[in-house]
This record gives C-alpha cells, sequence and structure tokens, in this order.
C-alpha cells in the first residue's frame, strides 16, 4: 500500500481509472511464478504489462494469467511486434480476449537495441486511437515525436530511459527535463532502461508522472526486495520533484553565519 | 480440408466452425483471442463461423514479457 497520499493535484490516471502507484511492472523473465509473485507484492503496483503470444496446440498449457493477482490491471502489449500491421494486429487481438481498451504500444525496429521504429509506432497509434484504444506508446525520448503520439490522440507517452533490458538508467536526463517543461499537462511514463532504485528516482525527480519496468526487478538477485526499493524509489522521487529542489551551484554556498566565529 | 493453424499447415473436417475447431483442440475460451484471414473474431460469432479451405487462424493467448523474453511457467 503506497504512503504517498493521492492529493487531488497529484493524481495518476490512465484511461480514466485513478492508480495510486506510479509503478507499472512487467511479467517477463523471472526465474519462477513465486519470484515474479513475490515481486509484484511488494512492487505495490496496481498494473502490469503481459504479452500476446500464439497458443501452443501440441501439448496443453495453462493460462499464464491464473499466476497473476487478480486484482492487477492487465496491459496488454505489442511485444515482438516490428510493423504497424503486426501492432495493430495484436492490439485487437489483445482487446478482444482481455475486454480492455488500454494497449502499451510496441513496434520494434531493431534486434540487437529493441529501439522502437517511431514511424510505424505513430502509424500504428493512429488507427488504433481511432478504434478506440487507449494508446500507450513506447518510442525514443524525443519531444517532436511525443507532440505528434499526443496530437494523434494516446492518452500517455512512454519515452525510454536506455534500451530495453539495460539496466543503464536515464541516458539523457536533459531530454526528460525538456519534455516535461513542454508538455505540462502531458502523462509521461519513463519505460525501459530502469537498472536500480536511484534510476527510477531520478526518472520521477525529473518529472516523469510513472515508471514501467521490467528487467531491473526480474532480474535483481532479489527481485521482491528490488521491487520494494522500486517502490520506495518512485514515491521519494515523486515527493522530490513536487517539494521544487534547490537549484544547482558552481560555488559554495555557507549553511553558517560567518561573524561570530571564535578565533 | 486443411487450414493455416498458427502458422501450421491442418487438416481438418469439411465446414467446421470456429467454435468446433477450439472445441476439438481442448482450449478453454477465457482469454483467448482468434483472428481469422487477418480480421478478429468475436467470441460471440465463434459458432456460426464457418471455415473454409486455406483459412489462416491465428489463436492467441498472454504470457509474460515484452520484446525478448517471453515467458509461460
Amino acid at each position: 500500500m503506497s504512503t504517498v497520499v493521492q492529493t487531488k493535484s497529484d493524481r495518476f490516471e490512465i484511461g480514466g481509472r485513478p492508480f495510486n502507484s506510479r509503478l507499472i511492472i512487467g511479467t517477463g523473465k523471472y526465474r519462477s511464478q513465486e519470484e515474479m509473485k513475490a515481486a509484484h507484492r511488494a512492487s505495490g503496483a496496481e498494473m502490469v504489462t503481459v504479452a500476446v503470444r500464439r497458443v501452443p496446440l501440441d501439448r496443453s498449457s495453462e493460462s499464464f494469467l491464473d499466476h497473476l493477482d487478480p486484482a492487477l490491471q492487465l496491459l496488454p502489449n505489442t511485444a515482438g511486434c516490428y510493423s504497424a500491421e503486426e501492432a495493430i494486429r495484436t492490439a485487437r487481438l489483445a482487446r478482444e480476449a482481455l475486454q480492455t481498451d488500454l494497449i502499451k504500444l510496441e513496434v520494434i525496429g531493431d534486434q540487437t537495441t529493441l529501439f522502437p521504429y517511431n514511424e510505424q509506432t505513430l502509424e500504428a497509434a493512429r488507427v488504433l486511437v481511432k478504434e478506440g484504444f487507449v494508446v500507450l506508446p513506447y518510442f525514443t525520448d524525443d519531444l517532436i515525436m511525443a507532440k505528434k503520439l499526443l496530437d494523434s490522440g494516446c492518452q500517455a507517452v512512454m519515452p525510454l530511459a536506455a534500451p530495453i533490458g539495460s539496466g543503464l538508467g536515464v541516458q539523457n536526463p536533459a531530454n526528460l527535463r525538456i519534455m516535461r517543461e513542454q508538455l505540462p499537462d502531458a502523462t509521461i511514463i519513463v519505460d525501459a532502461g530502469v537498472g536500480t532504485a536511484s534510476d527510477a528516482a531520478i526518472a520521477m525527480e525529473l518529472g516523469a508522472d510513472a515508471v514501467l519496468m521490467n528487467t531491473a526487478i526480474a532480474e535483481a538477485r532479489d527481485p521482491a526486495k528490488m521491487a520494494q526499493a522500486m517502490k520506495l524509489a518512485i514515491e521519494a522521487g515523486r515527493l522530490a520533484y513536487l517539494a521544487g529542489r534547490m537549484s544547482k551551484r558552481l560555488y559554495a554556498s555557507a549553511s553558517s553565519p560567518l561573524p561570530g566565529v571564535v578565533r | 480440408m486443411w487450414l493455416m493453424l498458427n502458422g501450421e499447415r491442418r487438416e481438418v473436417a469439411d465446414g467446421v466452425s470456429l467454435a468446433q475447431l477450439i472445441d476439438t483442440l481442448g482450449l478453454a475460451a477465457e482469454r483467448i483471442a482468434i483472428e481469422l484471414n487477418q480480421g478478429v473474431v468475436r467470441r460471440a460469432e465463434w459458432a456460426a463461423t464457418e471455415l473454409k479451405e486455406s483459412d489462416r487462424i491465428e489463436i492467441v493467448h498472454f504470457v509474460g514479457g515484452g520484446a525478448k523474453n517471453v515467458a509461460s511457467f
């Protein structure tokens, strides 16, 4: 349970639904379902991403969704799609299966870097918005692309911090700060590349509304512990952002008065 | 007649419906979705959808993961 009280002015919502937690987590790469469930619980997250794949027909498979806490909001993604067409088809299938309009839109351009194919992402976003989806697009931290995605009707934008699964943390803090300043009313969710707690705190200090992560928790030695760390980091980062940090100075500024020192 | 099912060629009875196919495959209907020739078919329409030879069907469900790391325990 988050200790941050959500005031009217500090509301985080997606698709009209408010969330107390500003941490969204994934379901991949866990060593076991027990580890995954423990991490999910420790994270306090209220929304998790799931991927759409063909049902294996040669063997019986239990539903992955049965391993997830039923209270969690499912956010289907178009992971593995390399074109707008694939992403659109996947989104439509996800909506039919889950009866949700939410879709995390990922169109990947390159297998090594998993960087997003921005052009195709925008094309898919336009089609899906018209079909009534609540589109949350993953893209590179580019202000112009953010504007295009928002203008096309996306409810939020999800700039990457660094390549998916890289754990490098926010690689371009200036870009995120600029995006926050230039798009003051947009919902900005940093997605991909977070590695440890401080990365998440930094993303929130730069003004992100939420952080989405998977590998940082799943590949930690102790995922539940890292999930808890992330929860706290995101709360701390959000508070620091709202508190309004001091300005940075090049030189010192003494904390105590100069006169009256015993010499 | 033959169909393409999740990328593989399969022989099925002539005139079988989507609902019958799902039944034959032993799949639970909850939280799967079906695409027929690149169009999503709603669950309510499965029984009424008769399949034709060379139809391309995709049956999907949900798994853990993202771009590279798909998991199903």
